[in-house]
């Protein structure tokens, strides 16, 4: 039965649902590692959802959509740094507010510019893809795994080139360093001259760049169109990749692709075993409560995730 | 004399924050409305003579802040407890889902029997709902924001699925007949289970209301909830134990006060008053159970909540703004020839979100900045 299951396209499309996870994830991560929390991810991908579409369909090219999903991923990231940084307002409450911004703010620019409530993509990325060389009878395992990374939308080969330099960038650069520390400890990285206010910054404006890149491969590459809500609550999923991931780029990437998997066995399943689609739908939500509650005690975040830095005076 | 004059004085920019909020969030809407190519004074008047000019905009006002009284009551409770209950929208799906059960099944029971049972189902499907997020709390401390969003959507397909197992029988006629229906709704609960409209009351001492107007008696319920969460949170012990957990959670537990009954019986109360929202979109307004009349209203309690600054008057008061703008942006968007979305009203929300938190924080800290200086 696995074997019918669990084939090449199985995995493709596990990845291909671990993608926008992975990316919102990563950007949790780079948040969160600098010491600020943000669950405004879902509304970040919702927004970057939408505006992909919408200049996708108005200059007929689609990088153009999703530098523009990426652009305004880093707006709403300075609204929530203005907020959470700059004011030292609770960063639940501005991601809470920033949340309800975006569901309001793409069905009203849904409504003023295209007149409908979903907007079918009009011109569709290209797929990258190379020759699968021939391989004997034999290997046929090895070919599905080259099959698997052979035929792809190109967000998929840059998801794995960006965590590989996140990776690299966190851990192996003095500017990753300088960036954890700031989340940890800030008071010690402030006295040796590290600038706490840009550090967070840049942080929260990379998870605003990378949710809106997110949210650009929902629209564009998943569903083709974007509608309200379409996020889902998978800014939220990412989230609780990143913890699972234990806040590090390498895991958030192996949680997102977890979920992936899930999400995808309980579509394969749905067919095979009659189960209502509704109960299928509420597969990556029990994931996700499953896999916060077992990181209990194992996921331990940044010792100053959520606290606002107050430089002492005198 | 002149330390109490100057006390006086930061309490009332204290107070006035969201004010100060709602006056900026129309400012950015004005804008908004121009760029669109509309006069912004005109678009509020409109908005805001239509929604409070007459007896049948109040009562359309009041109609929409019912719910978001219940919802933001739920948010602001909880908050009290150090606590963010955003699943009022799942919690809101159950609580009404079970009323509505309730209402449809025991349709032989007399309605002073079936009205409180209908009512105490809507806020038991609510308490059970936020009690996994608060049990999840107090056991293991994962994050509620995370859970109760879950627990949102969870709840939105299980009552879809629950509204396809209970779906009105007239609903397979109308297929029959090729009638399209995408969103399932339960058959009707019984006459017993309504709630009068406040038509019939007026109607009683002869006030003169328009019969069509929706406000009905779920209103006083949702009145009465915030006086009893009022009372709670600042005349019982179990409401000084809640706040002191919310203020200081280890100061609480080192004095005795058990943090994790508090979070667990917190997320049930709060869950119960989401769960009410049942009450007026259910027993007093559809009469049956269908997702769209619910969705989002969840969602506006937080911004209510957060406008009210989590104090039951205050809910009372943003919920009725938020009342307001919600029926007079739906004018606005007749009178404008859908010119102007109702979504204008989405985005206005959350502005005023964002200038309450920047504005109490910027308030506060000026505050505590003057203080020292004194």
């Amino acid at each position: 039965m696995f074997g019918e299951v669990i084939n090449a396209d199985f995995i493709a499309s596990s990845i291909r649902i671990a993608i926008p996870l992975a990316l919102a994830g990563l950007g949790g991560a780079f948040s969160e590692r600098s010491g600020v929390i943000n669950i405004a991810l879902e509304g970040m991908m919702l927004t970057g959802a939408f505006t992909a579409v919408a200049i996708t369909n108005f200059t007929l090219n689609p990088w153009l959509g999703i530098l523009a999903a990426i652009i305004i991923g880093i707006f709403l990231g300075l609204i929530h740094a203005i907020t959470c940084i700059t004011f030292k307002a609770n960063q639940i409450v501005s991601g809470v507010a920033i949340n309800l911004f975006a569901s309001g703010i793409t069905i009203f620019f849904c409504w003023l510019l295209f007149n409908e409530t979903q907007i079918m993509v009009k011109r569709n990325l290209p797929i990258w893809g190379f020759p699968i060389p021939k391989i004997g009878e034999g290997s046929a395992f090895l070919r599905n795994i080259i099959v698997i990374f052979a035929h792809h939308s190109p967000l998929i080969y840059f998801t794995i080139i960006i965590f590989i330099l996140a990776h690299f960038f966190l851990f192996k650069t003095p500017f990753g360093l300088r960036l954890r520390a700031v989340g940890e400890y800030p008071q010690a990285a402030d006295t040796l001259g590290v600038n706490i206010i840009k550090m967070r910054y840049i942080a929260v404006l990379t998870s605003g760049a990378l949710a809106g890149l997110a949210g650009s491969f929902l629209s564009l590459e998943q569903a083709h169109f974007f509608v309200k809500e379409i996020s889902g609550g998978r800014g939220f999923i990412a989230l609780a990749a990143m913890i699972f991931g234990k806040w590090t780029p390498l895991g958030t990437a192996g949680a997102a692709l977890l979920f992936g998997f899930g999400e995808a066995l309980a579509i394969r399943l749905q067919g095979a075993l009659a189960i209502p689609v509704q109960f299928i739908n509420m597969v990556p939500y029990l994931l996700a409560i499953f896999v916060l509650v077992s990181a209990i005690g194992r996921a331990i975040p940044p010792a100053a995730d959520g606290v606002p830095y107050e430089k002492e005076v005198g | 004399m002149r330390f109490l004059k100057k006390f006086d004085y930061f309490a009332i920019l204290e107070k006035s924050t969201p004010l100060i909020a709602v006056i900026f969030a129309l400012l950015v809407g004005a804008i908004v409305i121009i760029l669109i190519g509309e006069n912004p004074i005109y678009v509020y008047k409109v908005l805001f003579s239509y929604a409070i000019g007459n007896r049948d905009g109040w009562g359309n006002v009041l109609f929409r802040a019912t719910p978001l009284i219940f919802t933001g009551l739920a948010v602001a409770f909880a908050f009290r407890c150090g606590l963010f209950n955003i699943g009022g929208e799942g919690q809101m799906y159950i609580g009404a889902f079970l009323a509505t059960w309730v209402g449809f099944t025991f349709t032989n029971f007399p309605a002073f029997i079936l009205i409180p049972l209908c009512i105490l189902a809507a806020a038991a499907g609510g308490a059970l709902w936020a009690s996994v997020p608060g049990i999840l709390k107090a056991k293991t401390g994962v994050h509620e924001v995370i859970i109760t969003i879950m627990m949102n959507w969870i709840a939105a397909s299980l009552s879809f699925y629950l509204a396809l197992v209970y779906k009105d029988p007239a609903t397979e006629a109308m297929k029959a007949a090729g009638v399209k229906q995408m969103i399932p709704h339960t058959r009707e609960i019984a006459q017993a289970a309504r709630l009068p409209r406040l038509y019939n009351l007026f109607k009683l001492i002869n006030i003169d209301f328009p019969a069509h107007n929706q406000v009905n008696v779920s209103l006083f319920i949702a009145i009465s909830v915030a006086i009893l969460a009022y009372y709670i949170l600042w005349k019982t012990n179990l409401g000084y134990e809640i706040r002191a957990v919310g203020y200081n959670p280890l100061a609480a537990e080192y004095g005795g006060i058990s943090v994790a009954k508090n979070i667990v019986l917190t997320m049930v109360i709060s869950g119960a008053f989401a769960g009410l929202v049942g009450t007026n979109e259910v027993m007093g307004y559809k009469y049956r159970w269908r997702q769209e009349i619910f969705s989002g209203l969840g969602f506006n309690g937080i911004a209510v909540a957060l406008l009210g600054k989590n104090h039951p008057l205050g809910v009372v008061l943003a919920a009725i703004l938020f009342g307001i703008l919600n029926y007079g942006g739906a004018i606005v968007n007749i009178f404008t020839k859908g010119k102007i979305p109702r979504e204008l009203i989405m985005v206005l929300q959350a502005v005023i979100v964002i200038f309450v938190v920047i504005s109490d924080e910027v308030v506060r800290r000026f505050i505590i900045k003057r203080r020292k200086m004194a």
